[in-house]
């Protein structure tokens, strides 16, 4: 097996006032060549006008045997939605 | 005109066929699309540049006639693009030295006093300007690198550099495009593409040959023996098949 580039997580934002959004992963040997190899692969067909890069190593992650004590407990507490309120009609924008 | 714009369009089409061939073929996944890319960016300008020739020739020809129809005496590309890929620094060191080239050209066509040639060199300047940078980047990396690769782009700048000086050494069509405010005036941007290799071979610890003899006659049709492989697989399928369209 070969030494292989690290590899890094891709975040691009689609357009201004959206926030960037996670769309894969690449190999590089640095951070820029990382910036260079999303734009190559992941704005060709007009996808962003801005790139984040990651190296993979420094993202933590749940763990997915967690996701019970992390998340479930969520599930019945459906007043945390703001659903109960009624908005009057001179409200608009909502 | 016509054969200064066939002297561009034909750098493009070439050059972009040479990189295409490193499909499926590149050191990574991502460097074969990075170089595609490259590719795709090339054959578009050589596109455009062979409908304004059809347009100006008008005679019904289409793009596809000068790309697949003609032979290798009359292609205008110069020697540098229809090189051989080699490895990985052979291509990268080809590719660096026509961005150098391509750019400042481009530059200066944008202030073509042809409307339609300032316009495209707009549009194309863009894509060449990543280019460049691809290209700059990948030269730092390898010479700045491994001693290997130290070794392997020093040595792939000594075999290409004969190909160098044909780009900026103006033809008889070039110089009647630059007396009349149309095409690139090589004269004057040579010191800014000169001054880029140097910027760029400095940085990545990479020295450039000197004295060296430089090889000329591509613009004139006058072509090493690689291009008539290239044509022979690029227009096959038309010359087998005349007319044939997918």
């Amino acid at each position: 097996m070969k030494n292989t580039w690290p590899l890094w997580e891709v975040f691009i934002r689609s357009k201004s006032g959206l926030s960037h959004k996670h769309v894969g992963s690449l190999h590089a040997a640095d951070a820029e060549m990382a910036l260079e190899n999303a734009r190559d692969l992941y704005t060709r067909r007009n996808e962003g006008i801005s790139i984040w890069v990651v190296e993979s190593k420094h993202i933590t992650a749940s763990d997915p045997d967690d996701s019970d004590p992390l998340f479930d407990p969520a599930k019945d507490k459906i007043y945390r939605h703001p659903t109960f309120y009624n908005v009057p009609d001179e409200v608009t924008h909502m | 005109m016509k054969e200064y714009l066939l002297q561009l369009a034909d750098n493009a089409l070439i050059l972009g066929h040479r990189l295409g061939e490193w499909c499926g073929h590149a050191p990574e996944m991502e460097l074969d699309i990075a170089l595609t890319n490259i590719a795709l960016d090339l054959t578009g300008q050589a596109r455009s540049l062979y409908q304004r020739v059809a347009e100006l020739d008008g005679l019904g020809k289409t793009e596809d006639d000068y790309a697949y129809l003609r032979d290798a005496w009359e292609f205008r590309n110069t020697l540098l693009v229809e090189q051989p890929n080699g490895d990985f620094a052979h291509t990268i060191v080809r590719q660096f030295i026509f961005d150098s080239y391509h750019y400042y050209m481009c530059q200066a066509l944008t202030q073509s006093k042809d409307e339609w040639l300032a316009g495209f060199a707009v549009k194309s300047l863009k894509e060449i300007t990543y280019h460049l940078r691809f290209s700059s980047e990948w030269m730092m990396r390898l010479g700045d690198g491994t001693p290997i690769s130290h070794e392997k782009t020093q040595a792939a700048i000594e075999d290409i550099w004969t190909f160098s000086g044909e780009l900026t050494t103006l033809n008889e069509v070039e110089k009647v495009m630059a007396s009349q405010g149309i095409g690139a005036d090589l004269e004057k941007i040579k010191p800014a593409i000169a001054g880029k290799m140097a910027e760029v071979l400095a940085a990545a610890n990479l020295t450039a040959p000197t004295g060296t003899w430089m090889q000329s006659g591509g613009k004139d049709g006058k072509h090493s023996e690689h291009l008539g492989f290239i044509l022979a697989e690029m227009q096959f399928l038309q010359r087998a098949y005349p007319g044939q369209e997918w």
